[in-house]
């Protein structure tokens, strides 16, 4: 893959939408190799293969993919410690709803 | 999540641009810089996904995107040429929560984009124009050549009117008869003469293709701003950001 073969966060958070019931692109996750702590939309995300890899933007290590079948979606986050989002109330109407 | 919206208007802004405007049923409004997600299905059941960036002001009763023509693309062909007034597409949004500039922010705003990357960063200079908002913006703007930007009346009428807009322009193929800056991607020294300083504290807000983005965000930080107020958005010919 060249360099320039990836997008951002705010390109994953319709995807991920189906998943989760905030926006995430203003989220603080945590990479569970290298211990940076960024906004989703900061990440890395490659769109090319069968699914939706997302890898931290400072060491590229996968934090999340996500594959979506006919009837089920795959979501495995084993490669973030944490995801913090601000409470619903503060959050900006969107995406989830 | 899928809403159907109905195409209201078109209007060709550039020979590949085209912007489309919807009337979206229980759309709940949106933020400046938020995008939407385009699904166009085959009647063989095939779907193609793509997100679009909303180029207009928060307005309850409707929403614009613009598009651009990408040569071999799935869903752009189709949005920029075949899409006709009262057809219905169906839309996922409004997304995005960081990539975002409200009303209530004061400080001031540092805009960068390349090419079409402008559409989400139009979003917040109508936005800024129609909140009658003071916040100062700068917008730096870079396109191939001048017939490739996209509301360039707009945008010189707005700047025109409020001196707390300012706008500037780089070619990177081919500059306006008598521009003195040769034709080049975004450098060092148009970021000091054209961009607030590091040491106003901006927000900025950078928004194109990949390697744009790498590079202007690059320029910003080696200037002295800090990472966490520079926000960025990338979009390319990969199934994202058109």
């Amino acid at each position: 893959m060249n360099s320039d073969d990836y997008l951002d966060g705010n390109s994953a958070a319709g995807e991920l939408g189906r998943i989760f019931a905030i926006d995430i692109t203003a989220a603080e996750g945590q990479c569970a190799s290298c211990g940076t702590t960024r906004r989703f939309a900061e990440a890395r995300v490659y769109m090319r293969g069968p699914g939706l890899v997302v890898r931290c933007a400072a060491c590229e290590h996968v934090l999340l993919r996500v594959v979506s079948a006919p009837h089920h979606v795959w979501l495995d986050m084993r490669g973030m410690t944490y995801f913090r989002f601000d409470a619903p109330e503060v959050a900006v109407p969107g995406s989830g709803t | 999540m899928w809403r159907v919206g109905t195409v209201l208007a078109l209007h060709d802004e550039t020979a590949s641009a085209r912007t489309i405007t919807l009337t979206v049923p229980g759309w709940p409004g949106h933020v400046a810089g938020q995008h939407v997600d385009v699904r166009l299905t085959a009647a063989d059941g095939y779907s193609a996904v793509r997100s679009y960036s909303i180029a207009s002001a928060p307005n309850q009763r409707r929403i614009e995107i613009t598009v651009e023509r990408l040569p071999d693309g799935e869903v752009s062909p189709y949005l920029t040429q075949q899409v006709a007034v009262s057809d219905r597409l169906e839309l996922r949004g409004p997304i995005g929560s960081w990539f975002i500039w409200r009303a209530q922010q004061t400080e001031p705003i540092q805009l960068i984009a390349g090419g079409s990357g402008i559409v989400p960063l139009m979003a917040m200079v109508r936005s800024r124009a129609s909140a009658d908002s003071a916040a100062p913006f700068r917008l730096l703007y870079s396109v191939r050549e001048p017939a490739a930007a996209l509301y360039r009346d707009e945008l010189q009428a707005l700047s025109s009117r409020d001196s707390s807009v300012s706008l500037s322009y780089a070619y990177t193929r081919a500059t306006p008869p008598g521009w003195t800056r040769p034709p080049g991607r975004i450098d060092d020294a148009l970021i000091a003469e054209t961009t607030w300083p590091a040491s106003l504290e901006p927000t900025c807000y950078v928004c194109g293709p990949t390697s744009f983005v790498e590079n202007a965000a690059g320029l910003l930080t080696a200037c002295g701003h800090r990472p966490d107020r520079i926000r960025t958005e990338r979009f390319g010919p990969t199934g994202g950001r058109k």
